[in-house]
């Protein structure tokens, strides 16, 4: 991971309706997006959004259906126009660019998968996987050969031959991944791409996803709308709602530090046990040496992984080690306060909605 | 006195009509008054309709019904010689093809036709059924002897269905592509489609010499063109918007997306408007014998005129027959299409 973000979107506004311009200056001091509708009949998509998506990281936009996060991702490559703003690639505003120079930064910059797949259906699995080579007029033997390469990876041997809808839907969207990387573009943009599929293949093509990422470290944006898989995926995860970002941070730091009401009900019901991890509840040991600890864990366990170490017994602590040197100490009542969400002990919003 | 001549003398227009007054021919029921003798009376229920025949009754100036229909004669008759000068040789090239595919159709022997035709059934339906429906049809339409007749319309329906999809296809898509353009062919495509086939034919006399094969062509391409455009924008534009957005999103242009995805994700429904195009040339194709047009038509045409009940009726058998095959062949066709592309 480098610090300097492969994209940047700075300042983005979007707002449908007739005369979107005219509503522009109301959105920018601040009316909401009901009111937008109420009082001018314009619809308000996004509101100042501002966020850096780091190199060879997988970004997570998570929202409720309405929030924007469909919008958000189909402006990075602009399939839809922003009202204002910028979305800056390698450094470059991409809202100046022209048709051909678009078409470019789609065709060499950028893939997308899609929730509903959106394969070709009168093409083979061969061809469709080829797709993106294919429309930047490369050979058919070419696209051929990474295509196979690619559906080899993702699991799909033998299956060149078959039509999409010969295929399941799991199968099919490990096809839309093999498209998405056969055209070799450094950012991968994902739109709920796993939500049309079973929990259980869903799963299945989270591990597909980040066994893949760890050799390829591609730029992922990653659209969902649900807070398990964000937290999954994430290396850096960001809340939209209503268009605009509640927060954004390490995924982590959200689930111990949430920023408002709306954040605090979202995590209430999450396992908190399977998705934070030792490091963050951990105290760090400061040039002291761990004393009377009970065990070893490791940095990144999972606080579910220490419970059953402990068998349950809240009396100990252990010792965190990351490659093998101790870094901090983690006493057991820190990881079970850690578990209660804060929402829980002073009463959230879905608590006093009940 | 005409019912309506106090009325023009109360509005002082006296002097106005007769002023205009010509006189042209005697209508029927002028004619039929004088035979009478006198004048027709007329009580005061039976006033008539202030058409423009009654009308012309009271004041000479207004012009009768008959002067409008020949005004429109005129003003057609007027423009003809422009039309013409335009007209008649862009569709030059259609004569040129219905008569070389009459002829063409009438100088290979039965025995070399009939296995090819075989051969294109099976090829685009690869259906050994239909296949065989299609030879044991045309085996008992050359056994009563209407081959050849068959053969013609066969090759009249052949060219125009072509045409009317070169044509047609185009415009369908770019009325998928304009919303104004459909606005305003869908008016055009109404009338063409409602218009009685007859009604196509009598303008059609007066451009066109009646020999010129090109006459019936124009008219039945005019009539079976419709479905093709309207099924070929319907196709395109029902195909699904998430796969133009992937396509959108993988840097194709307009051409690699019209080709490579919108054609073919709308070819179900663009082959559904060509079994129509081919169901309605076929339609076209007899009334067609009127002016000139050869095959079972004028077969037809015959036993209405000479009360030739036997030769009529066979003949409308063999028509029905023609177009179970054309419509089995293109439906089978049109099914493997569909079976190749489920989604």
């Amino acid at each position: 991971m480098s610090d300097k973000p492969k994209v940047r979107i700075r300042n983005l506004y979007k707002i449908f309706g007739t005369d979107p311009a005219s509503v522009l200056d109301q959105a920018k001091a601040g009316l909401g997006k009901t009111e937008m509708l109420e009082r001018h009949g314009h619809v308000l998509g996004l509101k100042d959004i501002s966020i850096d998506i780091g190199d060879g990281e997988i970004t997570v936009i998570m929202g409720l259906s309405g929030s924007g996060k469909s919008t958000l991702i189909r402006h990075l490559n602009r399939l839809i126009e922003p009202t204002e703003g910028e979305i800056l690639v390698d450094g470059i505003d991409v809202t100046s660019y022209g048709e051909e120079e678009l078409r470019q930064l789609r065709q060499m910059q950028m893939s997308m998968v899609f929730q509903k797949f959106a394969l070709l259906p009168h093409r083979t699995v061969l061809e469709n996987a080829g797709m993106a080579l294919r429309v930047r007029g490369e050979s058919a033997a070419a696209a051929d050969a990474a295509a196979t390469t690619w559906l080899d990876r993702v699991g799909l041997t033998g299956f060149e031959g078959h039509y999409p809808h010969q295929l399941s839907g799991g199968m099919q969207q490990r096809v839309g991944i093999a498209r998405a990387l056969t055209s070799n573009a450094p950012i991968m943009l994902m739109d709920e791409a796993f939500s049309a599929l079973d929990p259980l293949i869903r799963t299945d093509m989270q591990g597909l996803l980040l066994e893949l990422q760890q050799d390829l470290h591609k730029t992922i944006v990653f659209i969902t709308h649900d807070l398990d898989e964000a937290l999954k995926l994430a290396d850096h995860l960001v809340i939209l709602k209503d268009g605009y970002v509640v927060q954004q941070s390490e995924p982590q730091h959200i689930l111990l530090n949430p920023a408002d009401p709306y954040i605090e009900d979202f995590v209430s019901d999450i396992n908190r046990a399977r998705v934070l991890r030792v490091r963050s509840v951990m105290t760090p040991l400061d040039g002291r040496v761990p004393a009377d600890a009970a065990g070893e864990v490791g940095y990144d366990d999972t606080l579910e992984s220490v419970i059953a170490i402990s068998g349950g017994d809240t009396a100990h602590a252990y010792a965190v080690l990351r490659d093998g040197t101790p870094v901090g100490m983690l006493d057991m009542k820190d990881l079970v306060r850690a578990l209660v969400p804060r929402a829980a002990s002073n009463g959230g919003m879905l608590s006093r909605a009940v | 006195m005409a019912t309506y001549e106090g009325l023009f003398d109360g509005m002082g227009l006296r002097a106005w009509c007769d002023d205009g007054a010509k006189d042209g021919p005697m209508t029927m029921s002028e004619l039929l008054a004088k035979a009478k003798g006198g004048e027709l009376d007329t009580a005061w229920y039976d006033v008539p309709f202030p058409s423009l025949d009654n009308l012309h009754a009271a004041c000479k100036a207004v012009p009768r019904t008959r002067d409008m229909t020949s005004g429109v004669e005129q003003a057609f008759l007027d423009v003809k010689a422009a039309l013409q000068f335009v007209l008649d040789p862009l569709t030059q090239p259609l004569s040129w093809l219905l008569d070389g595919s009459l002829f063409l159709f009438g100088a290979i022997p039965w025995w070399v036709l009939l296995p090819l035709i075989l051969v294109a059934v099976f090829a685009v339906s690869r259906s050994l059924g239909v296949t065989l429906f299609v030879a044991v049809s045309f085996l008992f339409l050359s056994f009563i002897d209407h081959y050849s007749y068959s053969v013609q319309t066969l090759s009249i329906i052949f060219v125009c269905t072509v045409l009317s999809v070169l044509f047609g296809v185009p415009i369908g898509i770019a009325m998928s592509k304009s919303d104004g353009l459909q606005r305003g062919m869908i008016p055009i495509l109404d009338m063409l489609q409602t218009l009685p086939s007859f009604v196509y034919l009598i303008p059609l006399i007066f451009l066109f010499s009646i020999t010129e094969s090109k006459l019936y062509g124009i008219a039945i391409i005019l009539y079976a063109i419709v479905p093709v455009i309207r099924l070929t924008d319907l196709g395109i534009r029902l195909v699904d918007r998430d796969v133009i957005e992937a396509a959108d999103a993988f840097g194709m242009n307009a051409r690699q997306k019209l080709f490579g995805v919108e054609i073919p994700l709308a070819l179900p429904n663009i082959m559904a408007g060509v079994n129509q195009t081919i169901m309605m040339a076929l339609a076209m194709v007899v009334i067609a014998s009127l002016v000139s047009a050869p095959g079972l038509g004028v077969l037809v045409l015959r036993g209405i005129r000479n009360l030739e009940l036997g030769v009529g009726l066979v003949s409308g058998v063999c028509i029905v027959l023609l177009a179970v095959i054309l419509d089995r062949v293109s439906k089978a066709s049109l099914s493997r299409i569909n079976a190749s592309q489920k989604s």
